[in-house]
């Protein structure tokens, strides 16, 4: 999970998307700082993205988080431009995809940037396979080759035995298969996933994040991926964006937003995440020169990116404060048992000693 | 007049002005506020100027006029563009002698045992035993060559709606402009008056059954016009996006996408296009089609109810098959794309 430092494949600059017919006043008002409410209370136009600024790296799986109405679905429309954006722009490595004329635009589209729908985006009137090939159809490559890619993307979610029937006769995680086999047919460097999962019972969605990640491990895509769920954006993410009203409010890794939230609202979100496998022994260890100086527990020497689950165990024979090692060895620090309990107790409690 | 009735005075007054400008206490006027209070006053003036002259006859009367026009012009394109419609005329009559008589060179008992198996395969065996039986009972009445001279007529209606209409309506899906210029001429179609174009029609073609067809034409085009423009237009977004976000242009959008998606709604249009068409078949008659409308026709004409009836049960007959034949195929198209 350490892509955040690779070269960056995808880079958005400065973007806006106003609704309305006085989009363009809204445009200059939301540029001048007015916030999305004092602009439509002006001009009526809706403010639906302002300003986002994003670098994701190559390989990176990025999560984009926000309640229904945020802005997070119009963002990664316009990264293909499904949705115009007002200003702004969007880069894949040094090609502006903004700016793009038509015909250029449909070849990124073809080329770099595969998209995941929802509600699956099938055609009810195409087999599993052809609704695969369609976008290379669409691309133009040859009938041989785009049977054998869309076989190969369907074997990969597990579809091989499905490729003749038509959609109507799959279950709802199985569609979604089919749609991720049609992203992945299209062997683009980039993959917008749009809530893939939230329309799936929470086993499956549980079932294809498990699956998307391990796919991840071996394609290595560019993920830019939609959500308004933080258990599954913590879940699957490298690093997540939490949007409200059109603005990112906090950007950074998964256990860096549940156990630092900026602020009430990323708190709010926060609470119902399970903080047990987020909570490592780094961020709740005492590494002042007193506690490293003090009596400590020999048998029971821990690392720093222990989580919490892995601690208990110790925490329970232990009978003086855990030894914190990082990755040569060397102690980082100690976790005295107290402070231990303290952050078994509950999810704010451990989050109140990380802030410490 | 002391204060207190000098209110009650105003009292209506006031609460007219709140009812016709309706201003929001606290408030600034709205932009256009006297717009309604202008027409308001417009309705009590022209009362007042018909109560004034005394009349309220409207003083000019051109409709006349116009009328008569209009026929000159219709006698003038009969005088002046007569090869045209003729042409029109000779080639849509070669193709319906041949294709009645194509179904007459059919066997009676075989044509019923066809219809009774497509009857089988694509609706019911209800349907099957009921459209074979009531053909027979067309048969043995003595309206055979009536009733294939009337399916000859619907096929070619049809095909000819067709024809014209999903062409149209995908263009119409396609382009807003094209189709509010289209809505007010398809409303027009559906709800004029049948006998209005018969007359100029008959000009044109003169009496005959292909006549018949292009009166049947106009009031049998608009269905499968605005249910293909509306099934196409009524596509899931999402669906849609999809095709766009794979970098499709619009002609593979349209081909790939679209037009194979509205298949069920086009179908449904060319199922009303028939009974449209089939209903239009007594009426085509007065102006020289022949079949089951011409038996309905001379019935009324000979005051003979009963041989009246029975032909134009001929028709419900037929309608009933048709619209349950077209309605299966419309079923299955949405079988086959049912579900996301």
């Amino acid at each position: 999970m350490t892509a955040a430092e690779g070269r960056t494949a995808l880079s958005i600059r400065g973007l806006y998307k106003v609704f309305g017919d006085s989009d363009l006043e809204g445009l200059e008002l939301s540029r001048s700082g007015q916030s999305k409410d004092e602009v439509q209370e002006a001009t009526g136009a809706v403010v639906g993205l302002r300003d986002i600024t994003i670098d994701i790296a190559q390989g990176e799986l990025f999560v984009v988080m926000g309640l229904s109405g945020c802005g997070k679905s119009t963002l990664v429309r316009c990264i293909n431009r499904l949705i115009e954006p007002s200003a702004g722009e969007v880069w894949i490595d040094d090609r502006a995809i903004t700016g793009m004329a038509d015909d250029e635009l449909r070849e990124t589209r073809r080329k770099d940037l595969a998209m995941v729908f929802q509600h699956f985006g099938l055609m009810p009137h195409r087999t599993v396979l052809e609704n695969v090939a369609l976008p290379l159809e669409i691309g133009g490559v040859a009938r041989r080759e785009r049977r054998e890619r869309a076989v190969n993307a369907l074997e990969l979610v597990g579809l091989a035995d499905w490729i003749a029937s038509m959609p109507n006769q799959l279950s709802g995680g199985m569609k979604q298969r089919v749609g991720l086999a049609r992203g992945l047919a299209m062997e683009t460097p980039i993959l917008l996933m749009d809530e893939p999962f939230s329309a799936l019972d929470p086993v499956i969605r549980r079932d294809l994040q498990d699956e998307l990640l391990a796919l991840q491990s071996s394609v290595q895509k560019t993920i830019v991926f939609i959500t308004h769920d933080l258990n599954e954006a913590v879940r699957v993410g490298d690093r997540i964006a939490i949007m409200r009203d059109g603005e990112i409010v906090q950007l950074g890794a998964p256990n860096d937003v549940v156990l630092n939230p900026v602020d009430a609202f990323v708190r709010e979100f926060t609470q119902d995440v399970r903080l047990h496998g987020m909570v490592t022994a780094a961020s709740i260890m005492d590494s002042s020169a007193e506690a490293l100086a003090g009596p400590t527990e020999d048998r029971y020497v821990v690392r720093e990116d222990a989580v919490l689950d892995e601690l208990v165990p110790a925490g329970l024979s232990a009978t003086q404060p855990l030894q914190v090692v990082d990755d040569s060895g060397n102690l980082v620090g100690v976790i005295p048992l107290q402070r231990l309990a303290r952050a078994m107790v509950s999810d704010e409690a451990a989050a109140a000693i990380a802030a410490e | 007049m002391d204060q207190q009735s000098g209110r009650r005075l105003l009292l209506p007054l006031a609460w007219l002005w709140r009812l016709i400008a309706s201003p929001k206490a606290g408030q600034p006027l709205p932009e256009h506020w006297y717009v309604r209070p202008l027409a308001v006053l417009g309705i009590m003036l022209s009362f007042l100027i018909a109560y004034a002259v005394g009349s309220d006859e409207v003083p000019i009367d051109v409709g006349r006029d116009v009328g008569n026009a209009l026929d000159d012009a219709v006698d003038w394109l009969t005088s002046n563009v007569s090869w045209f419609f003729q042409s029109i005329k000779d080639v849509m009559t070669w193709f319906l002698v041949s294709l009645e008589d194509m179904l007459l060179w059919f066997p009676w008992p075989a044509f019923i045992a066809m219809t009774g198996l497509i009857c089988l395969l694509m609706v019911s065996w209800r349907m099957a035993f009921g459209s074979v039986a009531a053909l027979l009972v067309l048969a043995v009445f003595g309206l055979w060559p009536a009733t294939m001279e009337t399916v000859a007529l619907i096929i070619v209606t049809v095909t000819l709606s067709i024809a014209i209409a999903v062409p149209m309506g995908i263009w119409s899906s396609q382009s807003d402009r094209l189709d509010v210029f289209l809505r007010p001429i398809l409303d027009a179609m559906q709800t004029m008056p049948s006998f209005v174009y018969l007359v100029p029609v008959v000009a044109f073609l003169g009496l005959g059954n292909v006549s018949g067809v292009l009166a049947s034409l106009i009031f049998a085009v608009p269905p499968a016009v605005r249910l293909t423009n509306l099934g196409i237009r009524q596509l899931p977004a999402e669906t849609l996006e999809a095709a766009e976000s794979f970098g499709a242009t619009q002609r593979q959008m349209l081909l790939k996408v679209k037009i194979p998606l509205a298949i069920p709604t086009i179908m449904a249009g060319v199922n009303q296009t028939t009974l449209m068409a089939l209903s239009m078949v007594a009426i085509a008659s007065l102006i020289g089609a022949g079949g089951l409308g011409l038996k309905v026709y001379q019935g009324l004409g000979r005051i003979e109810p009963g041989n009246a009836f029975i032909a134009g049960l001929g028709i419900v007959f037929l309608a009933i098959i048709m619209d349950r034949v077209t309605q299966a195929l419309t079923r299955r198209q949405q079988e086959a794309v049912s579900g996301d």
